[in-house]
């Protein structure tokens, strides 16, 4: 029985001994990724354990482990936004001397994604993490509804111009409330799964995909956190209007709340013929066509002007950490180009310019053509260390507007400009 | 000295210290020790996710930002309204299933054990398969409730004027079996000789329950409000599930924007100062509802 527990205990302490804990959200790439990873176990005897987060609960649980300085992460997959938080506050290892040493060059990755995902001052060359995972905010639509010839000539003589890929928002609302309501197949079909979510950023990352397209910028490029006349434009004002008015035409009943999960199974259930969702899940998607569905994809609209959400995440080693050396380990091998291709082989979105430079990535899937167009239009959210605070009151603001129907779009934006204000002031950026 | 020798030596409230100290140090340790320490942030410009910034003695800063936050305002409204219809809507409904459940029939056991299983469901999972119920398409409620009237398609939890009543009636659902559980203990406690004489001075059913049932009844009904309104005081999971406090914040009760401001905005400072108004106010409350139920129950 002695010997059994000895043999036992010494068995974990080997485990643990070689062996990192790398934290994401739960989602298809995660699956990919932990796939992609038994090559890395293979080749250093280094185990990976995965700790695989709710999207809902993703940015809770990963932030309260940051600011108790925990040690259960060496490494983190987080949200572009948390970057700046990263940076300021200790909590991710800044990898210049190491990618110095190792020959890993940030040139050899999408600028955009760089930008976004590994520096903090925004556009400085002080990097904290490694870009993951591409991803941007774009559309998945039913092409086998739309190749149906009764319902393209009866568009077409509604709208006179071909029902397809929406060269605007307008056409997009134009085709969503042509199938709002709409009988197919038997069933009562709706316009557009579209981003509604109150409790975590579901809501403005729908809200901004518009606010993107129509030209809204955050603040004055020449006075920095100066919002007024920026962020609540009349540009920006006609674009949270615009939002609203395609959830009230177009979105299924119910769908008041809703956010990725609740967009795929709103598509995958057949009810509407468009969905707003992140790249990330069309592999999953055109994977499973199956009884006759057909999907397409495509990057964001434009509107005034081509943009679209960024989404996607780099790879941090967590500066709390017992185990940095194998964290970095892992990040050496995972930045190699033949790794970044099996990534994107997996169902991971590489940001690695060799594998989207390749001339047949853009005709690898139906949505790597899109993939390419968003990353190179991308914007993001504040990355502020406060963007936690930053994106409460508009996610609050947003939602009483647009769902609640409350107020006005413009009263919504100017509320929201007075509580990032306080925020900025409290963190003396003001 | 053997040990039993040492204990026999020990005094009777000594021995009574020795059984509740353990208790007292934990109570001390994860109770009292963080509401002086929530007590003495509240009085600072603590952020717990600054890693190296020192808090700052603010005096009564926090406080005065509390009470003038309009929002606050708003939030102490939606809880507000919902203690008073979910404590109502179960002190009725409670007391009713109570007298119902008092009387003998076949099949009461089998009915009181149906009635309180709501309340043995986590609210967290209460939350989340009632946003099932109440789908606008595919819902028991939404269909039930047009079996009966029909309403068309409308979404209790994405409209603003339903979205209070969508949280009121599951909490009713859940938590109306505990009030009745309490009332029909005090419905069985009421001697029966009082009813005899009452029959015998020809009293009505109704005189019976108004001068006899009532008041008997009434101490033990005034308990259990007391216990669920300071549980809905705190509600947080079962809403936070159903709606997240949406549409905008139209169900946003105080709780939840406390744990918005403490845990995700990390307003230490200011959310423990919230806290501390919070937890006066229910303690304000408590007090003066026992008071009165004490009052009640001398009469």
């Amino acid at each position: 029985m002695i010997l059994l527990f000895v043999s036992l205990f010494s068995f974990s302490v080997n485990s643990n001994a070689k062996s990192i804990t790398l934290g994401w959200a739960a989602w298809d790439p995660a699956n990919a990724l932990q796939e992609l990873t038994k090559e890395f176990t293979a080749e250093t005897g280094i185990e990976v354990n995965f700790e695989f987060v709710p999207w809902p609960n993703f940015a809770d649980r990963m932030l309260n482990e940051l600011n108790n300085k925990g040690k259960t992460f060496d490494l983190l997959i987080g949200d572009s936004q948390w970057i700046g938080a990263g940076a300021v506050y200790g909590h991710y290892v800044k990898l210049n001397d190491f990618f110095d040493k190792e020959g890993i060059s940030m040139s050899d990755f999408s600028p955009a994604t760089v930008y976004a995902y590994s520096t903090w001052p925004k556009g400085s060359e002080n990097y904290y993490a490694l870009p993951a995972m591409g991803d941007a905010l774009a559309w998945a639509y039913r092409k086998d509804w739309f190749d149906r010839p009764e319902l393209r000539s009866e568009f077409k003589k509604k709208h006179g111009y071909d029902l397809g890929v929406p060269a605007n928002w307008n056409q997009l609302h134009d085709m969503c409330s042509f199938f709002q309501g709409r009988e197919i197949d038997g069933q009562k079909r709706y316009g557009a799964a579209i981003n509604t979510e109150r409790g975590s950023e579901g809501i403005t990352m729908g809200v901004t995909a518009a606010m993107y397209a129509w030209g809204m910028e955050y603040e004055n490029p020449n006075k920095p956190y100066d919002m007024e006349g920026y962020f609540n434009s009349p540009q920006a004002v006609e674009a949270v209007e615009f939002y609203r008015k395609l959830y009230e035409d177009c979105a299924p009943p119910g769908h008041s709340d809703a956010y990725m999960v609740a967009n795929l199974d709103a598509y995958k259930s057949g009810q509407v013929a468009f969905q707003m969702n992140w790249y990330a899940f069309w592999p999953g998607v055109s994977k499973e066509d199956s009884g006759g569905r057909v999907s397409g994809f495509f990057a964001n609209p434009k509107q005034n002007v081509a943009a679209a959400t960024l989404g996607g995440q780099g790879i941090s080693v967590v500066k709390y950490s017992d185990k940095q050396d194998l964290a970095l380990e892992y990040i050496k091998w995972f930045a190699r180009p033949d790794v970044q291709q099996k990534w994107w082989d997996l169902g991971g979105y590489s940001c690695h310019n060799d594998v989207l430079n390749s001339p047949s990535f853009p005709t690898s899937t139906v949505y790597a053509q899109g993939f390419l167009d968003s990353m190179g239009i991308v914007k993001d959210f504040w990355q502020e260390p406060t963007f936690v605070e930053l994106m409460l009151p508009m996610q609050e603001a947003i939602h009483d507007y647009v769902v609640n129907g409350k107020g006005t779009a413009k009263g919504a934006l100017d509320k929201i400009i007075e509580e990032w204000v306080e925020v900025f002031e409290a963190d003396g950026k003001l | 000295m053997s040990v039993k020798k040492k204990f026999k030596g020990l005094s009777d409230k000594a021995v009574g210290w020795l059984f509740i100290g353990p208790t007292v140090l934990l109570l001390l340790a994860i109770n009292i020790y963080p509401l002086v320490y929530a007590i003495k942030m509240s009085f600072t410009n603590f952020y717990a996710n600054k890693i190296g910034r020192e808090p700052q003695f603010v005096g009564l800063k926090n406080y005065i930002k509390v009470l003038n936050k309009e929002a606050i305002w708003e939030k102490m409204q939606v809880t507000a309204s919902f203690m008073f219809w979910t404590l109502l809507l179960q002190a009725i409904i409670g007391l009713g299933l109570a007298l119902l459940l008092n009387r003998k029939f076949k099949g009461n056991e089998l009915l009181t054990t149906l009635i309180v299983l709501p309340m043995m469901l986590s609210p967290a999972v209460v939350g989340v398969f009632w946003t099932y119920l109440y789908n606008p398409q595919v819902g028991l409620f939404n269909y039930v409730v047009n079996f009966f009237y029909d309403l068309g398609s409308f979404d209790m939890i994405g409209s603003s004027t339903l979205a209070p009543w969508a949280i009121v009636i599951v909490d009713t659902w859940m938590w109306t079996p505990f009030t009745m559980l309490i009332c029909l203990a005090g419905l069985r406690s009421v001697p029966n000789y009082l009813y005899e004489a009452a029959e015998v001075d020809r009293a009505s059913k109704w005189q019976q329950f108004i001068y006899i049932t009532l008041p008997s009844v009434l101490p033990f009904l005034l308990l259990a409000l007391l216990f669920r309104g300071i549980e809905n005081f705190k509600m947080f999971d079962m809403v936070v599930e159903l709606t997240s406090g949406g549409p905008g914040s139209a169900t946003e009760l105080a709780s939840i924007n406390l744990k918005r401001e403490a845990f995700e905005k990390w307003k230490t400072g200011y959310s423990s100062a919230f806290a501390v108004i919070l937890f006066v106010t229910i303690f304000g409350f408590g007090n003066v509802y026992v008071k009165v139920m004490n009052k009640i129950k001398e009469r």
